[in-house]
């Protein structure tokens, strides 16, 4: 049966802007604890260790976000476990995140100029109090406008969770259409959730950036 | 035990192989007319004419906030509300090259901006006109400073065209997930898909690697 579009409907799809949230701050939580992981083994000393961090990111980088959905979905059963949208996406995405996060935050350490390297190994400070006192604060202040442009993008990502059966914001938008059969209100206001979610971020994000170039430039 | 089984597969490997085909072709044609709608879209950018200005941002920061999947069914469902109705490739093919235009415009102004005022004011000391200028002198050599940016972009474009299986446009995925309709070897089939994809993203890096020896390194070869 189609019916009208009420306020309810529209309540339904905000009240969904929470498993969107939630599903994002899992894989940016998890993702910056694997990217951390995947930053520091790629600008590691060991060849080996490096070799397998770039592999990760190649790999995450060079394939659709949808394919790594699906595969891990599938992969549940495969190993067993019982299949279920929320923790499928969960993993897949805090993989991606893990591998984007892991090469932007690569790129800052690299940024670091050696000599303070060089300044920490003279003054015998040990690789864990070089990372965490001297290289990691100075990565983390040039890394800060792209994570969080990344997390626009990892927002905008948790949308592909819909597509394996989890109910966040576009998969509710999904669900009253398929009601009221009204796309175009819909999904506009579904796109416009999304926007208010986005753009105060990529704003933010391109404040951080002019302000670094600032710091950079003096 | 889960039990693998490939068999489906590779008895079907030459429909997976046309639907990558499909999905190389999409993608070059949303590449190239995305850049038409860049170029235009950072022209119009920096030219001086506020409302142009102002309609492009909107534009650029309304795709770049919102999702490519609510985009696409914006325009494959919304958009027949308003009159126009799109077959599902079509719908596909636009959605991508809206979708990239908006961040290739931003890419392509920052090209044309980094080109020295200076190097304009060359142009014209040696006679050349507006048209010459804008080519010669400001549009490959900004072509030259964004072109890594620019192709990324291109290959991340790529990897989002999969995301047209969900309106049944036909590309890759869409041959994966009738082949998995069929069958339900699922987990192979995806596996198979998401080395395709790797391959293919391989195959245009080392295709705009190639572009770049021939046309974008300096001296200029013609």
């Amino acid at each position: 049966m189609i019916r009208e579009f009420s306020t309810a409907d529209l309540l339904f799809i905000a009240m969904a802007v929470r498993w969107t949230l939630v599903l994002s701050a899992i894989a940016f939580l998890g993702g910056a604890v694997g990217g951390l992981v995947v930053a520091l083994a790629r600008s590691a000393q060991g060849r080996l260790r490096r070799r397998v961090a770039a592999g990760f990111i190649q790999v995450f980088q060079g394939t659709p976000l949808l394919m790594q959905l699906f595969l891990v979905y599938f992969g549940l059963a495969v190993i067993g476990l019982p299949i279920d949208p929320l923790l499928a996406a969960a993993v897949a995405l805090t993989l991606h995140a893990s591998a984007y996060l892991g090469e932007i935050w690569r790129g800052a350490i690299q940024a670091v100029p050696p000599g303070q390297t060089e300044a920490a190994l003279a003054l015998a400070l040990s690789y864990r109090d070089r990372m965490r006192h001297v290289v990691l604060p100075q990565a983390m202040r040039l890394a800060t406008a792209p994570t969080v442009g990344f997390l626009v993008q990892l927002i905008k990502g948790t949308s592909l969770a819909s597509i394996i059966g989890f109910t966040e914001l576009t998969r509710a938008g999904q669900i009253i259409n398929n009601a009221t059969f009204k796309p175009f209100l819909v999904f506009g206001t579904v796109a416009a959730l999304y926007f208010l979610l986005c753009w105060p971020l990529s704003l933010l994000a391109r404040r951080i950036e002019a302000r670094m170039r600032l710091a950079v430039a003096r | 035990m889960y039990q693998f089984n490939f068999q489906p597969v590779f008895d079907n490997l030459d429909l997976l192989l046309y639907g990558a085909w499909l999905t190389v072709r999409l993608s070059l044609m949303a590449m190239v007319l995305g850049l038409v709608v860049s170029v235009l879209g950072a022209v119009a950018k920096t030219s001086g004419i506020r409302p142009l200005r102002w309609l492009v941002d909107v534009y650029v920061e309304v795709i770049r906030n919102t999702p490519f999947l609510v985009q696409i069914f914006f325009i494959f469902f919304g958009l027949p509300a308003a009159g126009i109705s799109l077959s599902p490739n079509v719908a596909a093919l636009v959605a991508l090259v809206v979708n990239v235009g908006a961040y290739g415009t931003e890419i392509i102004r920052a090209g044309i901006e980094s080109i020295p005022r200076g190097q304009i004011e060359a142009g014209r000391a040696l006679g050349l006109g507006p048209v010459q200028i804008f080519r010669h002198v400001v549009m490959v050599p900004a072509l030259r400073n964004i072109y890594p940016s620019l192709t990324s972009q291109f290959i991340y474009l790529m990897l989002t065209s999969s995301v047209v299986s969900v309106i049944s446009a036909n590309d890759l995925a869409s041959a994966g997930a009738d082949l998995n309709a069929r069958t339900f070897a699922s987990f192979e089939i995806y596996l198979v898909l998401t080395i395709l994809y790797f391959l293919l993203a391989l195959g245009f890096s080392a295709l705009f690697a190639a572009i770049r020896r021939l046309f974008f390194t300096y001296p200029a070869s013609r």
